[in-house]
């Protein structure tokens, strides 16, 4: 597709460089994610190449220690809270944007969207001081609270995209067929919905146990997330278990993500945007 | 949950309505309508529970703490009695002497509350060097023995110099225009127009300004980096292009935190990059390139790559390759094609994915935080340092405002001539 029938020297060349050039991209975008994954496996305790050895010696400090399974602990706990949250509000949210009766539509989406727009400090910022007028800061309840307004726009986003292949006829059908509402949401629409929803969840997962910022400003110090271990590691002292975390982190979001992208294309019964 | 039901549950209502008035339009619109009415509640009820939920964990703290940039009311409450006295003072040299009496007064019973050091702190951001002088007042008044307190507070050069008591006055007001302009570099004068801080005193603007050019060097560095490998990818058959899109999803999903650690892993002085470096001869020795503007730029470009990247190459896939070849069929040369007929379509793609990083860079904070050095912290970093040491809300309220405004408007720009589809990335 490059290369014409009969290509000239100069199109052969601007090609080969082309090709040079975006080889030196992908290496540029791959190598630093790779980095981390050898080094947590080094037996050494610095970040220098060649590695000394093999051995999980990091991964046992990671999963091991009090410290790091209590922060794996706070992460699963915020994060399934958050899923759970925005997916159900989320979900709801999408079925009634759908209708194109819905009032305010064209305003109520921006809002939806806008925790992803506004810096991630000015939110964290914001939630500290006003959840702590109320009692929320250092609770898990605060903490999901503001996961699950980072988290929710994904999960409209994504069975909003579900949604607009489903044919509402199914639900008359169903109404028709004497159906209860509630009967016909779950037995009609959901089934076919499922996979924009479950995607949905994903991305709220990966939202939330990724987060840092919010944490790092609402978290009491037994809360201390994951994410936020890292983060204070790596201000601290750089201790090779940061790249065993690192490598756990980058492999859970990975593999949901990936999950996510395909059950987000099965549910639209097309190919997502941008790949 | 019965909401999740489209209008024709309601058609029983419908029909009642035909059967009592026969065919009467009038009655069936109206059954309509009812009908209509009671979809649009019942959506709305169905998006109720997320909306309020936004808004009481997202909206509201952020009201919140914008309005902490314009309200501030500590130095009010604080000072009752000053305020009072300063009601009829024109501005022009001292106030009378019940003024300072009346702040004698207040800082005697603020040293008896326990809240003297407070006053003296939000006083000191207004007036640079109150705070040791309101402390210093404060023990003297207690120590006074029975010297009246007039004497006490005119015995202190600080409180007849010029600049304190308009600065006290203007802090009587409890809705105030300091911080925003503060977060500007800016400051009310003597007759009351607005003028530049001293330069020893201006910070923000070329906080601003660093975070203006490393948004727009990341930006530059994305295009320059991504457009080649967008236009690679949609022109390479089908299962190539499948691989390489993998190359650039992957750093996409993987976190911004785990992305800055393994650049911090990077840039290490014995790091893979200064290694690279020495072997390709770039460099003669080892740089610092840890907490250095680089070091920020170059992570900072790994990140934000695929955002720039994708929505041109959404848009570039949609041209088809045969709008090449009839130009070239046409006589155009290769450049001239590529300008003429390639380029403008593609530029919705660009605009948009450019602007999008910028957006994104703006408000970065984790990057900076961990890879910029102290002369690379940008406006986030300073709206945090604020909050967790400085302790100064109203400050960090003030930079937020600045930077959520200067957010929103380029946001709305992307919004208004892009449209908000060009968002969806995944």
């Amino acid at each position: 597709m490059l290369l014409s029938p009969y290509p000239t020297t100069g199109e052969r060349i601007r090609i080969t460089l082309l090709w040079l050039w975006c080889g030196l991209v992908i290496l540029f975008l791959l190598v630093p994610i790779l980095i981390p994954v050898p080094l947590s496996f080094n037996s050494g305790a610095f970040f220098i190449f060649p590695l000394e050895g093999l051995s999980t010696r990091w991964y046992e400090v990671v999963l091991g220690t009090q410290r790091w399974q209590a922060a794996i602990a706070n992460s699963l706990i915020v994060a399934f809270g958050t899923t759970l949250i925005a997916t159900v509000l989320g979900t709801l949210t999408a079925i009634a944007l759908n209708d194109e009766k819905f009032p305010g539509r064209r305003i109520v989406m921006p809002l939806l969207l806008s925790p992803l727009i506004v810096p991630v400090v000015i939110t964290a910022v914001g939630s500290y001081l006003f959840y702590a007028r109320v009692g929320l800061a250092s609770t898990y309840a605060g903490l999901i609270l503001a996961h699950t307004a980072l988290a929710s726009p994904f999960v409209v986003v994504t069975v909003g995209a579900s949604l607009t292949g489903f044919d509402r006829n199914l639900m008359r059908a169903a109404a028709i067929s004497g159906a209860r509402p509630v009967t016909s949401f779950f037995r009609v629409m959901l089934p076919l919905i499922l996979p924009g929803v479950l995607s949905g969840a994903a991305f709220a997962f990966v939202t939330s146990f990724d987060e840092v910022v919010v944490v790092q400003f609402l978290a009491s110090a037994s809360q201390r997330t994951m994410p936020l271990e890292m983060f204070i590691g790596l201000r601290e002292k750089l201790s090779p278990a940061i790249t065993a975390a690192a490598t756990l982190m980058m492999g859970l979001s990975i593999v949901l993500l990936v999950v996510a992208n395909i059950l987000a294309r099965r549910g639209q019964g097309k190919p997502a945007k941008g790949g | 949950m019965s909401a999740s039901l489209p209008s024709e549950l309601d058609r029983p209502a419908l029909a009642r309505g035909r059967s009592a008035a026969g065919t009467d339009p009038k009655s069936v619109s109206a059954a309509l309508r009812r009908a209509e009415f009671g979809d649009r509640l019942r959506s709305l009820a169905l998006a109720a529970p997320l909306l309020l939920l936004l808004a009481l964990s997202f909206g509201i703290p952020i009201v919140l703490l914008l309005s902490r940039a314009v309200y501030d009311p500590t130095i009010a409450d604080a000072l009752p009695r000053t305020s009072q006295a300063l009601g009829d003072w024109n501005g022009q040299g001292l106030p009378a002497d019940a003024a300072f009496t009346a702040l004698a007064a207040d800082l005697s019973e603020n040293q008896a509350r326990g809240s003297a050091y407070e006053l003296a702190k939000a006083l000191n951001a207004r007036l640079p060097g109150a705070r040791s002088q309101v402390l210093k007042t404060v023990r003297q008044l207690e120590g006074a023995g029975g010297k009246p307190p007039l004497e006490v507070m005119k015995s202190v050069p600080f409180w007849s110099a010029p600049g304190t008591w308009p600065a006290i006055r203007t802090g009587t007001h409890s809705l105030t225009s300091f911080y925003l302009l503060s977060a500007l570099d800016l400051r009310w004068n003597a007759d009351g127009g607005i003028e530049r801080v001293p330069p020893e005193q201006a910070i923000f603007l070329q906080v601003f300004l660093r975070t203006f050019f490393v948004a727009g060097a990341v930006t530059l560095a994305t295009l320059l980096l991504g457009f080649p490998l967008a236009y690679l990818i949609s022109s390479v058959p089908k299962g190539l292009a499948a691989i390489l899109i993998v190359a650039v999803l992957l750093p996409f999903w993987t976190s911004i935190l785990v992305r800055t650690a393994a650049w911090t892993v990077l840039l290490q002085k014995f790091g893979l990059v200064n290694d690279l470096l020495l072997w390709l001869g770039i460099a003669s020795e080892r740089l610092d390139l840890m907490y250095s503007r680089i070091g920020l730029i170059i992570a900072m470009t790994h990140i934000q790559l695929p955002f720039t990247l994708l929505p041109i190459y959404s848009v570039m896939r949609t041209i088809a390759p045969s709008q090449m070849k009839a130009a070239y069929s046409l006589g155009a040369k290769p450049f001239t094609a590529f300008r003429r007929v390639y380029l403008p379509q593609v530029f919705p793609g660009v605009m948009a994915g450019c602007l999008l990083t910028f957006i994104l860079c703006l408000g970065y904070y984790i990057t900076p935080a961990l890879i910029g050095g102290a002369s690379d912290q940008l406006i986030s970093n300073f709206i945090a340092n604020y909050v967790n040491v400085e302790l100064n809300w109203e400050m960090a309220a003030a930079l937020s405002f600045i930077l959520l405004v200067f957010t929103l408007a380029l946001f709305g720009i992307f919004a208004r001539i892009l449209g908000l589809d060009r968002l969806k990335m995944v």
